[in-house]
């Protein structure tokens, strides 16, 4: 009996999660419907959709696995301008826009979670402090690689170089596809809010899913000892592996979001640099390091409050900041726990209820 | 090409000499406290608008000027690990103090964004000496370059003697060596941890000033890159050794310097792509130490 | 044959010979002691037979099998488990789930069946509940399978330790000190269980103790381990009057 109400709980929970976005989906397409809210509300939709699948990735690898990855955009840039260079390609061969962007997005997907593998295969060797700067360092060498690539394609087919459009060397007929700092221009722009939403349900879909079964657990066993969980024969390196690549993934989805909500993409500190993976590493430190369900909505909120309140943009990263540190000081701090074990006693056993 | 390659390498060992000083922060606060202090870059930047302040608002002069970004970045580097890091010292989670660090971090450029905008301001080199031409004038190194590399030499030979002659230097090792013997020996643990951080902020506000004096400029963005570029200094030498940084910050400053040459992307790209060669190959860097975990 | 033949075991870490010349032979559902004293190298030889460590000479046959210097997942795999001197749990998740983890090389499915929910998935965890509860249950630790790892109550994580390890249906199991931090009653209790273990699962176990009422209580044989090389072995009676061993215990 007791055992059901266990599996009952995280199915409630999970049905809880799926339900709040579903909500959230329905109110904001009826208000943009109907003209209710403002034209900037509507813009920022495919946004928040795009922080929220990468909070809830992030949240995978931060989280679920415990380690501190702060590359997570370089895995977004990858998959948007990999996207984004079908979608310009493939822009008068496939005229179906749907059809065109569903591949587009397998694309990016699939070509996130290469680089998922290939970067995780060496970074994961190492742990903690070194991880996280090797993933940063990862995450700016996208960043920094993709401003300097210039492909072309003329009758004789690609070219590629590193250095400038003349060093393409193309016939006078070839059009240049990616240009170095100005990135991809003209790409089609099918990313919608309903897209985005589909995009969400699927990345809660399998990572719900993943976590509640017998790969999650080997993988939040290594998060919690290494050691003993080595010690009953878990493969460290592919749960590690396993956990990584599939947030790399779900983060390239993101990217193809991204890179087909805008006309022109280029690659800089703001969107694919580690600002911005700090950026979604604050929405999911906020939300609770692995609570999926706070990840989406801190990703929500703090995506949405900003534009709500304009004068709060210039104070919004300050704010952040404090929060940030405030909250670790509190969740983490012994003394903090110490007085929150004596002062917050109910408190505390009503958290361990929702866990 | 000689003479450019000459001059290449001498800039090189310049912006290597900043690194190196930012690394020994870097290194000294990981060797001690064991923490990554994501926020070391920005109190550079904090240093840079200090001196910035002293000279063109205040009218000081350069030394004055640079002797109040000392003691400003003292303080707040003190300040910071008492308010933000000392609390998590015991904590469970290494990932809080990480995190936190990045919080510090955001916090120093966010205030540093509201109380000077966003807008590059104009740093006046506080070396006014123009130089020296080589070579029957083929070569010219600026007095900025000079002076970041002597003022560097002479950090890292006060730095080794005080850490190997002196007692606070000694007690430094030990807290580094074993915190919990170190203390049963009677030796101040939290006084030695905020010695060195008083340590590294020092050197990080020399290093701010002699940064924004060779690449005119400072904005509130101004240390992240050269702190996190520090920071792949220290770890190329071998986290937690004080020569290891110097060397480190020496030679990525040289190869930074020739990469720059093709690209400046390429060359931040090979920067990050030296420190993941090296921690996948030697992790313990060029002159650190293994430590074993225990089962 | 017996089911662990290790022959001239050891290993040096930086000049220092941890282990030397290390001989111990285990006969199937033995209870078997490592005693000795303070850094005598004894659970640097469960490391070295749960492959923590590789040795650097020696020989290690569990049921005829070489397992010597393999990785620790292989020699899980091959059928040895242990319990850690200073508890090591998956803190963050239920007791239930650290058995089910303990479960996992005996029970799959695929990343997909999981993610998909596929029938595959329902059956399998349905095993996987059925069998952790029974462990559980073993323990008395069944009424507290939700209850997060952390929050369990001293003794209550030892015995939970032991319940992971048996999940792997080992060939051997090593406790590494089982009773430390115990008061005299948990003691008792930990001394039933064992002998439980040991009947129930024809368990093989060797263990690391320090209360000499635990190790004369229950262990049939012992070895005596003092810097590095054993001192003596046998009977756990003749064992305990050697003369030797208890010079190396009082100190001269």
């Amino acid at each position: 009996m007791k055992k059901m109400n266990g599996i009952n709980k995280t199915t409630k929970n999970n049905l809880i999660t799926y339900g709040i976005v579903i909500v959230a989906f329905v109110i904001m397409q009826t208000l943009i419907s109907t003209g209710s809210v403002s034209s900037l509300i509507e813009g920022i939709m495919v946004p928040i959709c795009i922080y929220v699948i990468m909070a809830v990735s992030l949240n995978l690898v931060v989280g679920i696995l415990g380690e501190l990855s702060l590359g997570h955009a370089g895995f977004m840039c990858v998959g948007a301008f990999s996207s984004a260079f079908f979608s310009k390609c493939m822009k008068d061969v496939i005229t179906v826009d749907g059809l065109r962007f569903f591949l587009a997005m397998l694309i990016g997907i699939a070509v996130a979670a290469v680089f998922g593998i290939l970067i995780g295969i060496p970074v994961l060797r190492l742990k903690g402090d070194y991880l996280a700067i090797v993933t940063l360092a990862f995450g700016e060498i996208i960043k920094n690689l993709v401003n300097v690539l210039f492909i072309g394609k003329d009758s004789n087919g690609f070219h590629f170089s590193l250095k400038d459009v003349m060093a393409l060397d193309m016939e006078p007929d070839g059009t240049v596809i990616v240009n170095g700092p100005q990135g991809i221009t003209g790409t089609p722009q099918d990313s919608t809010f309903l897209i985005g939403f589909i995009m969400i349900m699927i990345s809660l879909f399998v990572i719900l899913n993943l976590i509640n079964s017998r790969d999650g657990r080997a993988i939040m066993a290594i998060r919690d000892n290494r050691i003993a969980a080595e010690s009953i024969g878990i493969n460290i390196t592919k749960y590690k592996l396993m956990a990584f690549t599939v947030s790399a993934a779900l983060a390239g989805s993101a990217g193809v979001l991204y890179a087909h909500n805008l006309s022109a993409l280029t690659a800089n500190t703001d969107n694919f640099g580690y600002n911005q993976s700090i950026m979604i590493l604050v929405f999911v430190v906020l939300g609770g390091m692995g609570s999926i369900r706070g990840s989406v909505i801190a990703a929500t909120v703090l995506t949405l409050l900003p534009e709500l309140l304009r004068g709060m943009q210039d104070y919004r990263m300050l704010i952040y900041a404090i929060v940030l540190i405030v909250m670790m000081l509190f969740n983490w701090a012994p003394k903090a726990i110490e007085w929150r074990e004596r002062h917050l006693r109910f408190g505390r056993k009503q958290k361990e209820a929702v866990k | 090409m000689e003479m450019s390659f000459i001059s290449y390498l001498i800039n090189g060992l310049s912006l290597g000499s900043v690194y190196a000083i930012i690394a020994l922060g870097y290194t000294m606060v990981y060797g001690i406290a064991k923490m990554l202090n994501f926020a070391h870059g920005d109190v550079i930047m904090i240093g840079a608008y200090m001196a910035l302040i002293a000279m063109s608002q205040a009218g000081l002069s350069p030394v004055i000027a640079v002797l109040i970004a000392i003691v400003v970045c003292t303080v707040l580097g003190v300040v910071i690990e008492r308010v933000a890091y000392k609390p998590l010292r015991n904590a469970a989670s290494s990932l809080s103090v990480l995190i936190t660090a990045i919080g510090v971090s955001y916090l120093l450029q966010n205030i540093a964004l509201l109380v000077f905008g966003s807008n590059a301001q104009t740093f006046p080199s506080v070396i006014k000496w123009t130089g020296i031409t080589l070579a029957g004038g083929q070569i010219s190194i600026s007095g900025v370059t000079i002076v970041t590399i002597v003022v560097c030499l002479v950090i890292m030979a006060v730095l080794v003697t005080f850490v190997q002659k002196t007692k606070p230097g000694q007690a430094m090792r030990a807290v580094s060596e074993d915190k919990g013997a170190a203390q049963l020996m009677g030796i101040n643990v939290n006084g030695t941890i905020a010695l060195t951080f008083a340590i590294g902020s020092a050197l990080a506000a020399v290093a701010g000033v002699l940064y924004c004096s060779a690449y005119p400029s400072v904005t509130p963005y101004t240390g992240a890159m050269p702190g996190i570029k520090a920071f792949v200094a220290a770890v190329f030498g071998g986290i937690g050794s004080i020569p290891g940084a110097f060397i480190g910050g020496l030679l990525l400053g040289v190869i930074e310097i020739f990469g720059r040459v093709y690209s400046s992307q390429l060359a931040d790209a090979l920067v990050f792509a030296v420190l993941i060669v090296v921690l996948l190959v030697k992790p313990t860097g060029l002159l650190g130490k293994k430590i074993q975990e225990k089962v | 044959m017996a089911l662990l033949e290790v022959k001239n075991l050891g290993i040096s870490f930086g000049g220092l010979r941890a282990v030397n010349a290390f001989d111990i032979s285990i006969e199937k559902q033995e209870l078997y002691g490592l005693i000795g004293p303070n850094g005598a190298g004894k659970t640097t030889v469960f490391n070295l037979l749960t492959g923590v460590y590789k040795p650097d000479s020696g020989k290690v046959l569990l049921d005829g099998t070489d397992i010597t210097g393999k990785k620790t997942i292989d020699i899980s795999k091959a059928g040895i488990a242990r319990t850690f001197q200073n508890i090591r749990l998956f803190k963050d998740l239920t007791v239930l789930d650290n058995v089910k983890a303990g479960l996992h090389n005996k029970h799959h499915y695929s990343t997909v069946s999981g993610i998909l929910r596929l029938p595959a998935y329902r059956k399998v965890e349905k095993e996987m509940d059925e069998r952790a509860m029974e462990l559980l249950k073993v323990f008395n630790l069944d009424e507290v399978a939700h209850v997060k790892a952390s929050n369990l109550p001293y003794g209550q994580q030892r015995r939970l330790e032991i319940a992971r390890a048996l999940a792997t249906e080992p060939k051997l199991l090593l406790l590494d000190e089982p009773a430390a931090g115990m008061n005299p009653n948990e003691t008792g209790e930990l001394m039933d269980m064992i002998r439980f273990v040991r009947d129930e699962f024809h368990m093989t176990i060797l263990l690391i103790e320090h209360d000499m009422k635990l190790v004369s209580g229950i262990c049939e044989r012992l070895t005596v381990l003092n810097f590095g090389e054993v001192l003596s072995h046998g009977a756990t009676s003749d064992v305990l009057n050697d003369p030797r061993v208890i010079t190396a215990y009082l100190g001269e």
